[in-house]
């Protein structure tokens, strides 16, 4: 019976007919666990639009009433809850698996003829990926949501020209406003799906048509001229069919991939909702969701005088390098022990996102507004004017940069021993006139105050700071 | 370019014709389509770009009495904005930090740092605005004393009416034409 309808069915669509040879197309032999990263970003983003779906039948995208409707999904239903941990986790892996599919087909040198144009539409693909990250953090549409979208609004006014329409069309106004949230709304929901989905059909098209390249062996350089014949010529010695022979890796790491996300998702729940929107509420500290972390550090650490130009022109350099490079790297060796430089790049990068991103985990320039009085162990015994210097070393902010012992930011020099460094006189002038990143007290402080403080200062020493340690 | 032989409207008609008329039916087609697709997608483009050059009403919007303010204090206030939706709930007001500088003189501060338009905190002990995001900090007047920000606080037009202090709604300072404060 169902082979009948199958039957019947196949005669009027032709669907086995269209799908068999994509199914049996010969692919090397030795293509093996590292790569499947590209099939796990795939079915990374079909559970973003399945999830992704399922919560839309909830969200409300209103201004005045997400972060309600937020609070519900969350709250108030199980399966709600449990979708947008998904949702996600979803997400989370989907930037993982782009960014190792990314270092593996580089690592490879998979980019070169005749598959430039994948990598090509693979880095459009990566940052339509990266910006449905952004835009789904702002439809969390929270303190922290609304803020970041100030903060995009105010990035993208660096451009030239056009920086301030570009940043009225992000908050569809000129301020922050009823119609901001249906922006990212229609972005996350439908333009950037739809960009995603136009460029994966020439993406994955090009695998069939170019077929997966062989693991590169060292000696074998691609020759445009004859690169195709040569691989043509592999595949009918030595190829194995896609369907079971390769694909079975797929399924098997791409169903682990989706167990983890939902073992996170059960474990660690959807990611927290910060207060209420409220662009009155100033208590906010916008940051990026942990893909994005890292660059937030970036900006926080370039020099202050190159903001404008790494703030614009640095995404802009890392997407056309990252473009056009298989054009000039189209031929030659690609195992990677021929390419020491390509092992030098990655390294690099890799070194300098993980240091960003440990900095910013803790953003030791952020002031610490928290930091309580230096508790009496640690100001010690002194006299009665460094004890007034104490205080006003937590009231006049002080603390919020600098660290005595266990207390204060880090954003200024460690203060705990500084009567070793610096005299009464250098600290007088440090304080009263500021540094590059020091503000200058001259103006605030009172000559007494400025006494008490630095008298306060001079007493901080190995020895009276016993009770800190 | 290969005809097939088995077609039978190929093989209607004169094969010298055919060519003209061809060309002449897919210019047709493409030149309908195309032009079908502007008259909805021009529209459609203008609509969505729209935020880019639409302009809102400038409004002075009461902020407090003037007597409610002390003299060299800096406090939080907040105002309705002039253009926004009546669906924009908390979305729709702006807050900035007012100082009474003299009897009759305010400065309004927006409380976005010319940084990246993170949120600043006035730290009334430490008389000094500073922003958790990059760690910015200004002093009262708004001038940059420290850290990443590229230009002073930028300031709302303020003035005294009728015993009330009204700041006048002003765009998000993202376009970098920000007075320069002494």
């Amino acid at each position: 019976m169902m082979r009948r309808i199958g039957n019947w069915l196949e005669e009027r669509t032709g669907m086995a007919e269209l799908i068999r040879p994509v199914m049996s197309h010969l692919v090397p032999r030795g293509s093996a666990w590292l790569y499947v990263f590209g099939s796990a970003t795939l079915f990374a983003f079909i559970l973003q639009v399945v999830t992704g779906i399922a919560l839309s039948f909830t969200y409300v995208p209103s201004t005045s009433q997400a972060y309600q409707s937020l609070k519900f999904i969350t709250d108030n239903s199980a399966l709600d809850h449990f979708l947008r941990s998904v949702h996600y986790f979803g997400a989370s892996a989907m930037v993982l698996m782009v960014g190792l599919h990314m270092l593996r087909t580089f690592l490879f040198a998979s980019y070169k003829y005749p598959r430039e144009a994948s990598w090509m539409s693979g880095t459009v693909l990566l940052f339509l990926t990266v910006s449905m990250g952004f835009t789904g953090q702002i439809l969390r549409w929270d303190q922290t949501a609304i803020w970041s979208v100030v903060v995009g609004a105010q990035q993208a006014g660096y451009v030239p020209l056009i920086g301030p329409a570009i940043a009225r069309f992000l908050l569809a106004g000129e301020t922050l406003g009823g119609a901001t949230l249906g922006q990212f709304f229609a972005l996350h929901v439908f333009v950037f799906p739809i960009l995603i989905v136009a460029l994966l059909a020439p993406h994955l098209w090009m695998v069939i048509r170019n077929g997966i390249s062989e693991p590169p062996k060292q000696g074998r350089p691609v020759d445009p001229k004859t690169y195709v014949a040569e691989y043509h010529a592999l595949l009918e010695r030595d190829g194995v069919p896609f369907w079971p022979d390769a694909a079975w890796r797929d399924v098997v790491f791409a169903v682990a991939m989706i167990v983890v996300i939902v073992g996170l998702a059960i474990s660690m729940g959807p990611p927290h909702l910060a207060a209420a929107p409220d662009p009155t509420n100033l208590i906010a500290a916008p940051k990026p969701d942990w893909y994005l972390l890292w660059y937030f550090g970036v900006l926080a650490l370039i020099p202050h005088l190159l903001t404008p130009y790494v703030i614009i022109g640095g995404p802009l350099v890392v997407f056309a390098v990252l473009f056009f490079f298989p054009l000039f790297a189209r031929q030659g060796e690609r195992h990677i022990v021929r390419r020491p430089w390509a092992i030098g790049v990655v390294s690099i990068v890799i070194v300098a996102i993980a240091s960003f991103w440990w900095l910013a985990s803790w953003e030791p320039w952020s002031p610490r507004y928290d930091a309580p009085p230096l508790p009496p162990q640690v100001v010690g015994t002194v006299s009665a004017s460094a004890q007034t210097g104490a205080q006003l070393f937590h009231d006049q902010g002080c603390e919020d940069c600098h660290r005595i012992g266990k207390f204060g930011g880090f954003r200024g020099p460690n203060l705990t021993y500084v009567g070793n460094r610096l005299t009464g006189v250098e600290l007088t002038w440090r304080i009263a006139n500021g540094g590059y990143n020091m503000p200058a007290f001259g103006g605030m402080l009172s000559s007494q105050q400025l006494n008490d403080l630095v008298a306060f200062l001079e007493t901080r020493k190995p020895s009276l700071t016993t009770g800190s340690k | 370019m290969t005809d097939n032989p088995t077609n039978p409207t190929a093989e209607t008609g004169a094969a010298g014709d055919d060519t003209g008329r061809r060309k002449f039916l897919s210019r047709l087609s493409i030149g309908l389509g195309s032009l079908a697709a502007l008259i909805v997608g021009l529209p459609t483009v203008l609509d969505v770009l729209k935020p880019m050059v639409a302009k809102e009403p400038r409004v002075w919007r009461k902020v407090g009495a003037v007597d409610s303010f002390k003299v060299g204090q800096t406090v939080e206030v907040s105002f309705e904005n002039a253009g926004t939706n009546a669906w924009a709930g908390k979305a729709g007001a702006t807050a900035a930090y007012l100082r009474r500088d003299g009897t009759n003189s305010f400065t309004a501060f927006t409380v976005n740092c010319s940084h990246l338009g993170c949120p600043v905190r006035w730290e009334p002990k430490a008389n000094m605005y500073l922003c958790p995001c990059h760690g910015g900090v200004y002093y009262a007047n708004g001038d940059v004393a420290a850290g990443p920000p590229p230009r002073p606080l930028a300031r709302y037009p303020v003035r005294v009416t009728q015993g009330n202090v009204e700041i006048l709604t002003t765009p998000l300072p993202i376009d970098g034409r920000v007075p320069r404060s002494s």
